[in-house]
């Protein structure tokens, strides 16, 4: 009776109880969550993924600051019917550089993850000011006053750098660039190479179709590169994962 | 419980609590069975699958499961149903597909299929555009850019206007805020008006039609009846695309939008986008290949 009478130690102590029980729990923690940092197969290495530039990143911010991740998820699952109505399915990859990633739980409105591209800006804008007048049967709510809120980009300096800070690799003159860089990708006439460079593929244009960068414009900037990173033509999916 | 209405063999655990004792019953046996179970089950769920992390990777499992390839065996397994009828769909002269009653009956199917996941957002789930907002109707026999099943296939599979595909129909009409006087696109406006019914102020349209001719008539073509060529749209037939009334057409002479419609080449493969082109085609304004 030797063990159980130690065992008695505990159920008597509720300081000790409460610190043995969580020790336990955190083993089951350590077990599930610590090999998604260090497995190869977590995260498949896949060619095309960049960071966010400024513009879709701040557009990222007004996502979550409007709450759209409660009836949108971005996440594409591995099946029939997903891959037929929405393309192919996420990678990992695809929101490696997600801080917090956008997976979401609840489909109100359709998934979004390949979103870009899908439609044109001048749908998004009649769409975000009032979905019911291009899908009467919406019951999205009407976000008209985005493209009425101008946005400077005065602190996008610093958003990137905790972006950085949590891993993202963004260089150091990204960072300094940021603001121009900001500013640049909403104006087809201003000198964008530099932010072409530092972030292939960013499509440049005045999104919202009105002078002034508005927080559509940022939301607009961000939905329309959502998916579109990778190029699945020559994309060679390892099965085994 | 108290002791007197108890079997007094089984023994107590030894706890008293203000006299109250506690039995030490074993679990019922079922129970405990069904829970050995459970743990034996576990055990070889975790050979059979994916499960334990190890240095580099995880266990694979001796099933081989894969999320990736059932997928991708789904697919496959319903193409290959489909695979003789979808070949000779994205092979055939497009004029042919409503000659063969089978292939047109599963293009216009499939097609109806696409159209709603994949266009009912900007065309309307019944095909009918969004009035006064650019989307087109495309139940009419009224076209921009044409209505034989070789112009629409050309539409969907380019789109109009983006920036994405370099064979994207365009055009653009001018904003002519900046070209004309404020009195020219007054009289030009009611010209426009008077070619499908009342102008708004009758005196101005015989200047206006001087004004129409000059600027508008290399696209609009001279009597009004637009150009497929150029996606200008017909101005006589009172069917708008941004909308009917002097307001409506002088927002769309001083500023000018340009409609814009994505390329599909990219989401659809050859078969889907034939497929939604006949159904398109058969909704009411195809017109017979040239
Ligand atoms: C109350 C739930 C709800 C919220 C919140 C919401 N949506 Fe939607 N959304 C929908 C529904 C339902 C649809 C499908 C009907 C439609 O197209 O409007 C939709 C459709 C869309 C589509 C078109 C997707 C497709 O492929 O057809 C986009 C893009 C979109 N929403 C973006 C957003 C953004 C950006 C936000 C946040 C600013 C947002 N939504 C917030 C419900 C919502
Ligand atoms: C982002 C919104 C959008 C989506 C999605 C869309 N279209 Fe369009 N479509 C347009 C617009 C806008 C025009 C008119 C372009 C113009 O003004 O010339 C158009 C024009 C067309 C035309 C030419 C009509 C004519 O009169 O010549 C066809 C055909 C067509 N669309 C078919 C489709 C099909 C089929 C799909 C789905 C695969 C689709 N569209 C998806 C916006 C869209
Ligand atoms: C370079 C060619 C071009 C010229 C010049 C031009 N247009 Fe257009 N116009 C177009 C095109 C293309 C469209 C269709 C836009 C679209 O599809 O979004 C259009 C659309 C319109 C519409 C809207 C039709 C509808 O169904 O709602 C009106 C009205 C119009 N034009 C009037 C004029 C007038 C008046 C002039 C001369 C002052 C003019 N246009 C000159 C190409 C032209």
């Amino acid at each position: 009776m030797g063990i159980l009478d130690k065992h008695k130690a505990i159920e008597t102590n509720a300081t000790l109880l409460l610190i043995l029980s969580f020790f336990v729990v955190t083993i089951g923690g350590l077990v599930q969550i610590v090999p998604l940092f260090y497995l190869d197969n977590t995260i498949e290495k896949v060619e095309g993924v960049r960071p966010y530039s400024p513009l879709e990143l701040a557009g990222r911010d007004i996502y979550i600051r409007e709450g759209c991740y409660v009836c949108h998820s971005q996440m594409i699952r591995p099946m029939r019917d997903e891959v037929e109505r929405y393309g192919h399915y996420s990678l990992a990859a695809e929101s490696m550089y997600d801080h917090p990633f956008q997976w979401g739980s609840k489909r109100t409105g359709p998934d979004l993850a390949r979103v870009g591209g899908r439609y044109s800006d001048e749908w998004h804008v009649d769409h975000l000011r009032d979905p019911q007048s291009v899908v009467p049967e919406s019951v999205m709510p009407k976000y008209g006053f985005l493209e009425r809120t101008l946005i400077e980009g005065e602190y996008i300096q610093d958003l990137l750098e905790t972006h950085q800070l949590v891993g993202v690799p963004y260089t150091d003159e990204m960072i300094k660039q940021a603001r121009a860089d900001f500013v640049a990708q909403v104006d087809p006439d201003s000198d964008y190479d530099g932010l072409l460079e530092r972030y292939s593929g960013a499509q440049v244009r005045n999104f919202d179709g009105k002078p002034g960068i508005s927080e559509a414009d940022a939301l607009i900037a961000y939905l329309q590169i959502l998916g579109t990173m990778v190029d699945f033509s020559t994309f060679q999916p390892d099965a085994s994962r | 419980m108290s002791k007197k209405n108890n079997k007094t063999d089984v023994p107590t655990t030894g706890h008293s609590w203000d006299g109250i004792e506690e039995f030490d019953n074993p679990m019922p046996r079922w129970w405990l069975w069904t829970f050995y179970a459970c743990i034996v089950w576990a055990i070889g769920y975790t050979i059979a699958f994916p499960a334990w992390p190890l240095l580099r990777q995880a266990t694979p499992g001796v099933l081989g499961y894969a999320t990736r390839a059932e997928v991708q065996k789904d697919i496959e397994t319903v193409e290959l149903a489909n695979a003789t009828i979808n070949e000779t769909l994205s092979t055939v002269a497009l004029a042919d597909i409503s000659a063969d009653a089978d292939l047109r009956a599963y293009a216009t199917n499939k097609g109806a299929a696409v159209f709603r996941t994949w266009c009912a957002q900007c065309h309307g789930s019944g095909a009918a555009g969004v009035q006064a907002n650019g989307y087109p109707n495309l139940l009419d026999n009224d076209w921009l850019w044409g209505g034989s099943i070789e112009d629409i296939h050309t539409s969907i599979s380019h789109g109009i206007r983006n920036t994405q595909d370099q064979d994207t129909r365009f055009s653009e009409m001018p904003a002519f805020a900046d070209i004309l006087e404020p009195n020219d696109i007054n009289a030009v406006v009611n010209y426009v008006m008077s070619l499908s019914g009342d102008a708004k102020d009758a005196t101005q349209i015989d200047y206006g039609a001087t004004v129409f001719l000059d600027n508008c008539s290399a696209c609009h073509a001279e009597d009004g009846s637009g150009d497929r060529n150029q996606g200008a749209p017909n101005l006589t037939d009172a069917i708008w695309l941004y909308g009917s009334g002097y307001d409506n057409i002088l927002a769309q002479v001083t500023q000018a939008r340009n409609g814009v419609m994505p390329n599909w080449n990219t989401r659809l493969d050859e078969a889907e986008i034939r497929a939604v082109a006949t159904y398109v085609h058969s909704l009411g304004g195809g017109e017979a290949s040239k």
